[in-house]
């Protein structure tokens, strides 16, 4: 790495001669896959090049882009959790039947987030400390939060309070596009996350525990304390996307979000995290989400294709990141 | 038989520097797990600024002893004095706050880090809480740098190969600024020219006065590089030597040595063998070698014969074993059974060709727990008979009384859960297993380990009896009595490769001891 | 020398230490709680030649979640998992309805038999790719199956059209509601694949090797077991079990909603093997504990509606035995940090094998 004396690159030859760290290849790919995905679309469909459809991606999507940070999360120390989609419903009918007793909205917010936090916590204690496997405690964590809200109301609840419609419509505008609060929150998100895994010793230690656990014990770092806390942001994450996810559709239901931790898991993988733990980036998460928000879009563009097809394609996706995850895996290795 | 009774001595021999204090004493250390002792009475000092070799073979408690003092294990009795001071370690990370650091063979690094985290996560520079990556890269490289250490702390740490890793390791525990670094068999995975450099940083840490524990079973190196070593066996100790003043004949004999065994009294059951040496061999194997763990080496066994490996840990016979069993991919040589020649590539290839093997761990290679007795003997069998074809019921109790019988196993009962035999049953019931496939080559690597003596016994005379039969056995055993005991042929094997094989013409463990360590001296000057 | 521990215990310590005990007592007392709600609960009337009653409805409800329960057994016993059983039911399903409507003779028995027959083959097609992912490109079984089964919702979606297809067949509609010899047809049809199952593992070779190879993986193969052929087998019949079950399902409306046929069935079923004292871990299985599992849901359904609880609340209660099965089947005692005596608390009781005694580096006690 000594200093030889060769002639400055030049800054074209420099960007000719620049290859990535092999490190970021999952994320880059799925970056060229969405940038792939947007100019197919733009080609074939009228409009679809507007970066509105961009933004609309993201209002679209924000509770799930949330989700897929937390998830994140927990699926970078190689565990699971399959609890969010119920936390989520859990999440809007708290909303719904706080508001519907009075409470003030701020406090029903604190109420919601206060307890996905709670399931969280609980579910990294079974965990770590219980040894179940991850899979089985946030089964359980699933049918508790699905029984909650059958417990709070077994119909639907509708949210009409100004507080949480004007956070739903609230929107900030520049030039000819918009984008609402709920994504910038989202994104905040995003660039939370990102930081703490990135630049705090927590977040460095959940790479840790998913690149060998019994190392990070001899080395010495916090296992127990990371491996509760990731299902805690989880929680958190869950009961947030939860809130936005409210504000999306204005009213508390139990069946509500089925299914979502599945779209997060896949957005997860889509996004190149590893399942086994220890290698992905919250960003990557993000452009999953919005690989898989793409393809609805471009299917509703397209008005051809059943909406049946997302699934399909969205399971073909999955197939040919988790082969090509194995496969270089198996170089490495 | 030769008597070398040699009695553990109760102090160091020699003395060191004097008037220097050792940064480490262990005292009458001693650790019991159940039944069996695994240190008994060790002391052990350690000064600055030398390196110190822990020498023993296996189950001479080295790692025992390793794990005592990083806080692993916990002490039944003795003390550890660090620094003047007695100490009792809780943890790994109380061992590393009072400057003991450990880099393990496994390495037990986070390959998916950078290099500079792995330094240093835990401890990293902070500014308002979050880490200052640049101080951090800064602090590594300087590190780095210090130990002559040339690589980027950014990279990743995975994509080094292992030799790096352990230097990153090492350069931790530089960072922790540790008065004691213990190398846990750093050089298993290493080429020549990564131990040269893995040594010329020990040497610049010795001189910086960091007290180096040098754990190894490479003779050379150990003479190479080594100050003092302390030499382990079954537990208690056996003599503190300077290796200027110890020859490698001696050392090996002290690690060895002999006990006054019931099974030094078992003569050799002299029965007339027809090593059918004039046939063709009814395996051959031709350069085969693997890639870390075994240098391309070439075998022929014959019916009736018993050939035995002899070597000490780590010397490729149990890597050449799995070899030619196809437990493990060779990459290069084949190996030639009967007419077919081929590079083995699954256990089930060879098993159809009629090889057997016991492995050496049984409880991670063999023995399946949960099951019966009656399961686990059956179970090659079976598996070669495919899952359509279930084994009889009159057959399956005929054959496993008839083992049951045979090689005495007790409980009596085929019913039993396999889990719940002592050692020596479950061995027995691991070779049951083997015999049952009829085989015509069989390969035990270590049955006899960690078993009573009846069954040591017991399996020895089976082995003879098989052979007399007209099976081809190789036979792998760290007591090299049992090995010549049983052999017709010898292999001695050292460094992963094999140095030398001869008829067991009366061999005796003098013999084998002076090939092991006679073959290095010729070789020290031609070896890097 | 250690002497086989059950020999000196007696004949009720035998009973009570039998792995079938606690689901059967759990199932017991589910039975109870009912009567004590509804005193008729137990009643069985006869009527038109076919038995009716609380348990005749718990025993043909539980067919579709025993049948997919029975092939996440096996596939549960090589330590792996399942996910996509419902997507598969679903497919399964669709198929065999298209099938049925697109024929000549919508109402033929021949139909019926035709249709299903190509359902049950698509479905062993479709468990054989999850087995090749996990046994030839070595995926993990969780994600592997996670694909089909987001995938396998879309296909059957794409067979039946998106529509919910009705079809009119009695034959078909017998698998669900048919009786015979007063019993109902969805529960022989349960209980002859358990049977079968049974016979095939038992009676072959086939459940030894099994259990082999998720007890220790290593051990196996190096005693020759072709683990790859095994597992993609269990696979393979998982889809197969799976199948049937949608059929079963499809058969109970006569019709099949692509969207929510067998959601979430693969929860249900994984429940019932771990309520069955399977382990998730692999190894040794119970065909019988499923079977018992499986009622124990059916009946847990039951029990909520019977209460006057809402029927929704079935999740809390299934939280609850999800959380209680499992810290009962953890390993109790947290070793503390430093290992003193690794031989002498291994739980598993191994005496003896302390030449080998290497002790794990227990998890911190503190963080």
């Amino acid at each position: 790495m000594s200093a030889t004396t060769v002639p400055a690159d030049s800054l074209w030859d420099r960007v000719r001669g620049f290859t990535p760290p092999p490190r970021y290849l999952p994320v880059l790919a799925t970056l060229a896959l969405l940038v792939g995905m947007f100019s197919v679309g733009g080609v074939r469909y009228e409009g679809f090049s507007d970066p509105q459809v961009v933004l609309s991606l993201f209002i679209d999507n924000a509770f799930l882009i949330v989700l897929a940070v937390g998830m994140t999360f927990v699926i970078l120390t190689g565990g699971i959790d399959l609890s969010v989609g119920s936390v989520v419903a859990l999440s809007t009918m708290i909303a719904a039947k706080t508001l519907q007793l009075g409470w003030p909205p701020y406090l029903s917010m604190a109420a919601v987030l206060a307890t996905g936090t709670l399931l969280g916590l609980l579910m990294g204690l079974l965990i770590h400390y219980f040894d179940i496997q991850p899979f089985i405690a946030t089964l359980a964590g699933l049918f508790l939060a699905r029984g909650l809200t059958y417990l709070i109301s077994v119909e639907s609840i509708s949210i009409s309070d100004s507080t949480f419609t004007n956070l739903a419509f609230k929107t900030v505008t520049f030039g000819d596009y918009y984008l609402r609060w709920t994504a910038i929150i989202a994104l905040a998100v995003v660039a939370i996350g990102a930081y703490v895994l990135a630049r705090t010793r927590f977040g460095r230690t959940v790479y840790a525990i998913g690149g060998n656990e019994s190392s990070a014990m001899l080395m010495g770092l916090r296992v127990a304390f990371t491996k509760v806390g990731v299902y805690v942001i989880s929680g958190f994450c869950a009961s947030l996307g939860g809130l936005l996810f409210s504000f999306y559709i204005l009213s508390g239901n139990s069946l509500h979000a089925i299914g979502m931790e599945l779209d997060a898991i896949a957005a997860v993988v889509i996004g190149g995290t590893l399942l086994t733990g220890g290698r992905g980036y919250v960003v990557g998460s993000l452009l999953g989400v919005m690989v898989l928000g793409m393809i609805k879009t471009l299917i509703s563009f397209d008005g051809t294709l059943s909406s049946y097809w997302i699934r399909i394609i969205t399971g073909a996706l999955l197939l040919a990141f988790v082969v090509v995850q194995r496969f270089a895996s198996r170089r490495r290795t | 038989m030769t008597q070398m009774d040699v009695t553990p001595a109760a102090q160091a021999a020699t003395p060191v520097v004097a008037g220097v204090d050792p940064v480490i004493e262990m005292r009458d250390i001693s650790i019991g797990f159940g039944a069996v002792q695994a240190l008994d009475a060790v002391s052990v000092r350690l000064y600055p600024g030398e390196v110190h070799a822990l020498m023993g073979e296996n189950g001479a408690g080295k790692s025992t002893l390793i794990k005592a003092l990083t806080g692993v294990y916990s002490i039944d009795s003795g003390r550890i004095v660090v620094g003047g001071v007695e100490r009792e370690f809780g943890s790994p990370a109380a061992a590393q706050e009072a400057g003991i650091s450990t880099v393990y063979q496994e390495v037990n690094l986070l390959p998916n880090l950078t290099v500079a985290e792995n330094m240093l996560l835990g401890r990293e520079p902070r500014r308002f809480g979050a880490i200052n990556v640049r101080a951090m890269n800064r602090r590594a490289r300087a590190t780095l740098e210090g130990l002559g250490i040339d690589i980027d702390p950014t990279s990743e740490l995975g994509e080094h190969p292992i030799a790096v890793q352990q230097l990153v390791a090492i350069a931790r525990a530089v960072d922790v600024e540790a008065r004691v670094l213990i190398l846990d068999e750093p050089t298993s995975s290493l080429d020549a020219d990564e131990v040269a450099k893995l040594f010329e940083v020990m040497r610049g840490l010795r001189d910086q006065g960091v007290a180096i524990v040098f754990v190894s079973h490479f003779l050379d190196q150990v003479y190479e590089i080594a100050d003092r070593m302390t030499i382990l066996r079954n537990g208690k100790l056996v003599e503190e030597r300077m290796v200027a003043d110890t020859t490698q004949l001696e050392l090996v004999k002290l690690m060895i040595g002999r006990e006054l065994e019931v099974l030094d009294r078992i003569d050799r059951k002299v029965s007339a063998r027809t090593a059918d040496e004039s046939g063709s061999p009814v395996l051959k194997a031709i350069g085969v070698g693997r890639k870390g763990s075994l240098e391309a080496t070439d075998l022929e066994l014959y019916d009736g014969e018993v050939i035995g490996l002899a070597g000490l840990l780590g010397s490729g016979r149990t890597e050449l074993a799995r070899l030619l069993f196809g437990a493990d991919s060779a990459d290069t040589g084949e190996v030639v059974i009967g007419s077919e020649r081929r590079r083995l590539r699954s256990p089930r290839h060879a098993i159809d060709r009629k090889v057997a093997f016991s492995s050496e761990d049984r409880k991670a290679e063999g023995v399946v727990g949960d099951l019966t007795v009656a399961d686990n003997m059956l179970l090659a069998l079976q598996a070669s008979r495919g899952w359509l074809r279930p084994i009889p019921q009159t057959t399956r109790t005929r054959l496993v009384e008839q083992y049951l019988e045979a090689l005495d196993i007790r409980p009596r009962d085929g019913a039993a859960l396999m889990r719940n035999l002592s050692g020596g049953n479950q061995q027995k019931v691991l070779l049951a297993r083997w015999l049952i496939t009829d085989p015509e080559i069989l390969i035990l690597d270590e049955p006899t380990r960690g078993i009573d003596i009846g069954a040591k016994a017991q399996i020895q005379a089976k082995v003879a009896e098989l052979a007399a039969q007209g099976m081809a056995v190789v036979f792998i055993s760290a007591e090299l009595e049992e090995v010549l005991r049983l052999s017709d042929r010898l292999v001695v094997m050292r460094d992963r490769r094999k140095i030398e094989e001869r008829p067991n013409d009366d061999v005796s463990v003098g013999d084998v001891l002076e090939i092991i360590a006679g073959e290095s001296r010729e070789e020290e000057g031609s070896r890097g | 020398m250690a002497e086989s521990p059950t020999t000196s215990v007696s004949g009720l310590q035998r009973l009570l230490r039998h792995q079938l005990v606690w689901p059967v007592l759990a199932l017991v007392v589910l039975l109870l709680v009912n009567v004590a709600a509804k005193p008729g609960f137990f009643d069985i009337r006869m009527q038109d030649g076919h038995l009716y009653g609380n348990l005749i409805d718990i025993v043909r409800n539980s067919a579709p979640v025993l049948l997919v329960a029975l092939g996440m057994t096996l596939v549960i016993a090589t330590r792996g998992i399942d996910l996509s059983v419902g997507a598969i039911a679903a497919i399964s399903a669709a198929v065999a309805c298209t099938r049925i409507v697109g024929a000549a003779d919508e109402g033929a028995l021949t139909t019926a038999v035709m249709a299903c027959t190509y359902a049950l083959a698509v479905c062993i097609l479709l468990g054989a790719w999850n087995g090749f992912l996990v046994s030839v490109l070595g995926i993990q079984p969780i994600i592997a199956t996670l694909i089909l089964m987001v995938a396998g919702r879309g296909i059957s979606m794409a067979i039946t059209d998106g529509q919910i297809t009705t079809v009119h067949n009695n034959t078909f509609s017998d698998l669900a509601t048919g009786y015979v010899l007063t019993l109902p047809v969805a529960f022989l049809i349960a209980l002859g694949v358990c049977a079968l199952t049974a016979v095939l593992t038992r009676r072959t070779a086939l459940g030894m090797l099994i259990e082999a190879v998720g007890i220790n993986p290593e051990a196996s193969r190096l005693a020759g077991v072709r683990s790859r052929t095994i597992i993609w087998t269990v696979y393979a019949f998982s889809g197969l079990c799976a199948g049937i079950a949608g059929l079963v399902i499809a058969a109970n409306t006569n019709s099949v909603n692509a969207n929510s046929l067998g959601l979430w069935i693969e929860l249900d079923a994984i429940l019932a093997v771990v309520i069955g004292g399977t382990s998730l871990a692999g190894g040794r299985f119970s065909l019988m504990g499923t079977l018992i599992g499986a009622l124990f849901i059916a009946t847990l359904a039951r029990t909520v509606n019977n209460i006057g609880i809402p029927s929704d609340l079935n999740y809390l209660f299934k939280a609850i035995v999800v959380i209680a099965v499992c810290l009962l089947q953890s390993p109790k005692v947290r070793s503390v940090f430093r290992v003193r005596r690794p031989g002498a608390t291994g739980s598993s009781g191994s005496v003896g094998s302390a030449g080998s005694a290497t002790p794990t580096l227990a998890k911190a006690g503190r963080s």
